[in-house]
């Protein structure tokens, strides 16, 4: 009896300092992800909207800010296509087939997220800028792609080169290729063949790529910003304008440009949690 | 027709398209432009590129981005594996709010978190007015670019941390409080070993995306030369002085410092897998 009484007694005590130390850590994570998380999104919309709503919306009156508007959109449109058509290519090439070098390629294809967005937009300076190794030939034939928008492409493809593909590449392995092997057995073509047994099988993971490969599309700042040349109305994209904004002191639409920003992001992590609750939900 | 000895045949269709389109793309958006920078650094002389390199301005330029970069995979690793274990172990109200937000930092363009941190931290900003009272200025200085980071790493430390503690088996801990181990011990014993390869993981990811991260730090960091400069932004500064040479000497460096940490990164994850075999899980 002398040896179970203390026992019962200890379990007590690791209880009540179990729930001590629950709180504790609840408390530290929920104050630690506000003041990291939560208080710049609020500083975002406080400042946005630090002189009322029309200020706010006359921020996006001025024709520099709409045309940089446009320039993310198209951006945007051309890059995610390209990187969606690519991540389907590479995830099939590296999914469906047994193949030398197939882990090197894999490590290339995630090359671009260990460099910095900045060497991604040097490396497109001393490919095509004026001192590189296409830039004469370029000149010649009078195409610009640094200072312009194809170089805000191509930066902005190469930033956000691996995100389909990383997406699809697991998920696809996973899921095998039986029922793809018996279609073909068959006798489905393969265009059938993909569009009826793969796609549908694979299209939250696809959904889930292509929703953050535009958000960064949209979002990009460091890699845009070494080749875009900051001209006014032409070349810059909408981080670049918060910037040219937030330096000129006029804070009201440099916040104002950012509140859209943000706006995405939370549109992009919505669809993401959305996406996951149905991969959960299909797994059981 | 490809060869057995390049791959194992298959009856589906497509192979040689998809992977010769892959290699395609790979080599025009990837390599080409990479291969350019690494000629156009190798075009220089062995003592204009060692000047270039150990200029006071550089060397204080790597001390701060790798400094700084290091202190906040750090704090990171301490808090990220707080939130973590707090997403996993316990429920609250709220928690899958919190779980979502967690990914902020991936989602939110860099341009934006850095303007809404020097605005939350600038001396007018709230929190910047209090701790100016007591005698701490975060907006402008080193101090800056670390919370900065801490902001952008958070997310890959929990990412990395989450499905390891998920796999600890709770029977293991129960045992060892039953005989009558202490909740430190067996958080030192029993926990801590079976998640330090995926929380170095995170440490690892955060400390890689730190080195090279550029649009939120430019607005909080203050950009004093051998202060506050990361050197991804000296590289933006040479380029702007048309200093072509200083930049691709910049940026072939912190090249092969990502390579560093892209192998160091797989060292990490292989050896995580493997000790993962050996505990027999």
């Amino acid at each position: 009896m002398a040896g179970i009484a203390p026992r019962i007694e200890k379990r007590r005590n690791v209880s009540v300092g179990a729930r001590a130390g629950r709180v504790l850590l609840i408390t530290v994570t929920i104050a630690f992800l506000a003041l990291l998380l939560l208080a710049p999104l609020g500083a975002v919309l406080a400042q946005a909207f630090e002189k009322g709503l029309e200020a706010y919306f006359a921020s996006f009156a001025d024709p520099d800010t709409r045309s940089a508007i446009r320039l993310t959109l198209l951006t945007a449109a051309i890059v995610v296509p390209a990187n969606t058509v690519f991540g389907i290519c590479a995830a099939w090439a590296i999914a469906k087939f047994e193949f030398r070098g197939k882990s090197l390629l894999i490590t290339l294809i995630d090359l671009p997220f260990a460099v910095s967005p900045v060497i991604a937009g040097l490396v497109l300076v001393m490919l095509f800028g004026a001192h590189g190794w296409f830039g004469s030939w370029l000149q010649e034939r009078d195409v610009s792609i640094i200072f312009a928008v194809p170089g805000i492409v191509l930066a902005t493809i190469f930033v956000t080169f691996p995100y389909v593909a990383r997406e699809l590449i697991p998920l696809m392995q996973q899921q095998g290729s039986d029922e793809e092997e018996a279609a073909i057995m068959l006798g489905a073509g393969a265009w059938v063949t993909f569009l009826r047994i793969t796609l549908p099988k694979i299209r939250w993971g696809l959904l889930y790529g292509v929703i953050l490969c535009n958000a960064r599309a949209m979002g990009e700042f460091g890699a845009v910003s070494v080749v875009s040349g900051h001209i006014r109305g032409m070349t810059n994209t909408m981080p670049l304008q918060v910037e040219i904004l937030y330096n000129e002191y006029n804070f009201v639409a440099a916040f104002a440009v950012a509140s859209v920003l943000a706006l995405l992001a939370i549109v992009t992590l919505v669809i993401k949690t959305f996406v996951e609750w149905q991969a959960d939900r299909r797994a059981g | 027709m490809a060869s057995t000895w390049f791959r194992n045949p298959s009856i589906l269709p497509g192979f040689g398209l998809t992977l010769g389109f892959t290699t395609f793309f790979l080599s025009v958006i990837v390599l080409l432009p990479l291969a350019a920078l690494v000629f156009k650094t190798a075009s220089l002389t062995w003592s204009e590129f060692f000047s270039i390199l150990v200029d006071p301005r550089a060397v204080a330029s790597y001390r701060l981005s790798f400094g700084a970069a290091l202190l906040a995979a750090t704090i990171n690793a301490f808090f990220g594996f707080i939130v973590a274990w707090s997403l996993v172990r316990y429920d609250f109200p709220g928690r899958r709010l919190v779980d979502a937000l967690i990914d902020l930092p991936f989602a939110l363009p860099t341009a934006v978190s850095g303007i809404a941190l020097a605005a939350v931290f600038s001396p007018s900003g709230w929190l910047g007015q209090k701790l100016a009272m007591a005698g701490v200025q975060v907006a402008y200085t080193w101090l800056g670019v670390v919370v900065a980071l801490i902001l952008i790493g958070l997310p890959f430390v929990v990412r990395s941390v989450q499905p390891a503690l998920v796999e600890v088996q709770r029977d293991l801990e129960e045992a060892a409080e039953t005989l009558g181990a202490g909740p430190f011990h067996v958080f030192r014993r029993i926990i801590l070993p079976a998640v330090f390869p995926a929380l170095l993981t995170g440490f690892t990811l955060a400390l890689a995306r730190g080195i090279g991260e550029y649009g939120s730090v430019v607005f909080i960091s203050g950009n004093l030369p051998l202060k506050t400069e990361i050197t991804p932004l000296l590289i933006v500064i040479k380029l702007e002085q048309f200093d072509y040479n200083g930049a691709a000497a910049l940026g072939f460096i912190m090249l092969v410092m990502s390579f560093v940490m892209l192998f160091a990164i797989n060292l990490v994850q292989a050896w995580g897998r493997r000790r993962h075999v050996a505990a027999g899980r």
